[in-house]
């Protein structure tokens, strides 16, 4: 008979090695999913992982292209991670990151069609605003009503999304857009658009800004007293406490993070890749890197890989419905099972599997 | 032979082949879709999936179909393209409008590629066209439907967003629904969406809560016609056949017809005439269809729905004929004058008699 012993202490060597588990698992039960479907189990499974990398005919596109598509969930899943260390559960980043690229865009359509180097600065600074301002409410709703976070959060999702709805159709309406809701074209205003650095590579502002903040949350969780605040809120928050960490300063920090970050993420897309506000500008990055943060082990670097790893998925599984004809749905199963493998998977990392017999009585 | 011969020779055969013309067997054009939902979502990519299934059937071996579903504006649209061109594909046919700026990018990137954009305005590269359907038409049409079938003299609408497209349909169904009974009344409840089943459900209980005994809807879900059925009410479906999900209710639908375009685009791909160009087509050219009129719609209301159809359809009539006013009662349209397609596609104001106002 099987039976779960638990752990002293949560074990590291699992810790780290359930996500890989999990992508190989996960690679078993797609294969058998696309199997059902009638489709061939092996050239799915490299047509979502190995050609986006190293197909000769799309490769030197694709591979660039992950760095654009990551970009935004390792920005957002950085921030995340740092209140969920804490035990703060902002799950809202998708509307802070609509907010965030709503201010953003409102500052570069209030200059319209003005030159000036200050713009895209201007409008970084208003993007972390909005997306910070986002989730101040949820923090202050917190500190002062000890609302739950999570709910709130959550709810202004939907919020954000319809006054991304209004502005497309109104105040942000191209007027030149033949009626269509939608923006100017922001990537073809050039004080405020923020195009590939270097062309063909995929770095735009947003992919460098991704990697300063992996760097300085790595910085601040290992080696600032901060971090080790954080930490110890998330594991022992009675003992905390005692440390003197003030539960409603890290409550208004972290979400205040995670906001600035999910906005930030927000202004970079809608200044680059996705060119303009639109009805339907969010496409669940903000959730999206809830995943991401969890499958990194809300540890930046893992991050940085989750992301990348998402990103491929993302991807490839492009690839195979036009190259395979899988149905999309089939795709976000595919990536579904990821989640649900590593959750599943975490009891290796608390415990400790035995086998036993039942005594004879 | 080195590898810059081993390349040259395929390319050497193809000039053969088609300086030879269609002696040798060609490869199959690929003809690339990118919805904007899901193919099961019953309305708007629904009925471009039937129209690229139509295109296979009609061309068998000489094309060759993919696409991908539930891609957003943006990011992914111009990936997505330039994956597909990249992997060979030689016509693309992008189905919502937001895809237009993503287009234009990849269309300039890749000249040899034919790009078909639905229901779009951006035209900046020579192998970038746009169509669209004259949806208006089909409106008239269930506007006089149900201006003779409603009991109640209020008619609901379940409108997606404030946008030309749809103000231009709730103006025709109104105008027409007017024409046969003054006293008629439209209810318009705005859902800012597409495709929301819950919201458009919850907007069609909101609208018969307020009297209306037929309901229209310019979103996508089956939502409002099978509420309709089970409370008793009549509807119209929107973009495809919804008569499985209320036999009984569902009047007709305004079908979206896309499969005579593409074969046609298609075939000019295939014979090299090919060029970029901007329609906009009704129920004439057959982009613009109905549903099988329902036995709940008395015999003259139909044969006087089929006699506008046949009217449209000959050009004898447009449903924008003067005199038309707009709400604040200024004149837009003078005695006998028809809409410019100019004034249609930039609609932002109800024409006079309907009430509320569209929202800015």
């Amino acid at each position: 008979m099987l039976r779960l012993e638990k752990r002293a202490q949560p074990s590291n060597f699992w810790n780290w090695a359930t996500p890989l588990l999990a992508v190989a698992l996960t690679m078993v039960a797609g294969a058998i999913l696309f199997a059902f479907l009638g489709k061939d189990p092996f050239a799915a499974i490299k047509m979502i992982f190995w050609d986006p990398l190293f197909n000769p005919q799309f490769a030197a596109y694709s591979r660039p292209q992950l760095l654009v598509k990551a970009a935004p969930l390792i920005l957002i899943a950085v921030g995340l991670a740092i209140g969920f260390r804490a035990g703060i559960w902002n799950i809202g980043a998708e509307g802070q990151y609509i907010i965030g690229a709503l201010c953003g865009a409102a500052v570069a359509l209030a200059f319209f069609p003005s030159p000036g180097w200050y713009i895209f600065p201007l409008m970084v600074l208003a993007g972390a605003a909005g997306g910070w301002a986002w989730a101040m409410i949820p923090a202050i709703l917190k500190t002062r009503f000890n609302t739950n976070e999570i709910l709130v959060s959550l709810l202004l999702v939907y919020v954000a999304e319809k006054i991304l709805a209004a502005m497309a159709t109104g105040r942000m309406r191209n007027p030149d857009g033949a009626g269509f809701p939608g923006s100017r074209n922001i990537a073809q205003y050039p004080a405020a658009s923020n195009p590939e650095i270097i062309a063909g590579s995929g770095m735009h502002w947003g992919v460098v800004a991704a990697f300063i903040a992996v760097i300085f949350t790595y910085i601040l969780l290992h080696k600032h007293i901060l971090g080790y605040q954080i930490r110890l809120a998330g594991q022992a928050p009675r003992a905390a406490r005692f440390a003197g960490v003030a539960p409603a300063r890290l409550v208004v920090m972290c979400l205040g993070f995670s906001g600035a970050m999910a906005g930030l993420a927000g202004l970079f897309e809608v200044a680059g890749p996705a060119r303009m506000i639109s009805i339907d500008f969010n496409v669940g990055y903000g959730f999206t890197a809830i995943i991401v943060a969890f499958l990194g082990r809300l540890h930046p670097v893992g991050i940085v890989l989750a992301g990348l790893l998402m990103a491929l998925t993302y991807i490839g599984g492009e690839l195979a419905q036009f190259m395979l004809g899988l149905p999309g749905a089939a795709i976000q199963v595919f990536q579904g099972m990821l989640l649900f493998f590593l959750l599943a998977l975490d009891v290796l990392s608390n415990y400790r599997i035995r086998l036993s017999w039942p005594e004879a009585a | 032979m080195n590898r810059r011969h081993l390349l040259a020779a395929p390319a050497l055969a193809l000039g053969l082949s088609a300086l030879g013309g269609a002696a040798f067997a060609q490869d199959p054009l690929k003809v690339g879709f990118i919805y904007i939902g899901p193919v099961g979502d019953h309305g708007w990519s629904y009925t471009h999936d039937l129209a690229r299934r139509a295109v296979e059937e009609h061309f068998g071996d000489a094309v060759e179909t993919s696409f991908v579903e539930s891609v957003a504006y943006g990011a992914d649209a111009e990936r997505v393209m330039t994956q597909m061109a990249l992997s060979g594909t030689d016509m693309i046919f992008a189905t919502s409008f937001g895809y237009g700026p993503d287009m234009n990018a990849v269309a300039q990137r890749f000249p040899d590629v034919a790009f078909e954009h639905a229901t779009g305005y951006i035209q900046e590269a020579p192998n970038v066209s746009l169509y669209n359907a004259r949806f208006y038409e089909g409106r008239a049409v269930i506007g006089h439907i149900a201006g003779k079938m409603t009991e109640t003299n209020t008619v609901g609408y379940i409108a997606s967003f404030p946008i030309p497209e749809v103000v231009m349909g709730i103006n025709s169904a109104y105008l027409h629904a007017k024409a046969v009974n003054p006293d008629v009344n439209f209810r318009v409840v705005w859902v800012y969406s597409w495709y929301d089943p819950a919201q458009e459900a919850a907007a069609a209980e909101a609208l018969m809560e307020q009297g209306a005994d037929i309901l229209m809807q310019h979103t996508d879900s089956t939502a409002p016609v099978t509420i309709a059925q089970d409370r008793g009410i009549y509807a119209f479906g929107q973009a495809s056949d919804m008569t499985s999900f209320a036999p009984e209710s569902h009047l007709t639908a305004i079908l979206d017809v896309w499969a005579p375009y593409y074969i046609e685009r298609i075939q000019a791909r295939i014979d090299g005439t090919w060029e970029a160009g901007n329609v906009w087509h009704g129920i004439e050219e057959g982009m613009v269809g109905f549903a099988a009129l329902n036995d709940a719609i008395p015999e003259d209301v139909r044969a006087e729905a089929e006699d506008m159809i046949e009217r449209i359809a000959s050009g004898e009539y447009h449903p924008f004929t003067g005199p038309i006013n707009r709400q604040d009662g200024t004149e837009w349209l003078a005695e006998g004058e028809t809409a410019p397609d100019g004034d249609l596609l930039g609609m932002d104001f109800y024409v006079e008699g309907m009430s509320g106002s569209v929202p800015n």
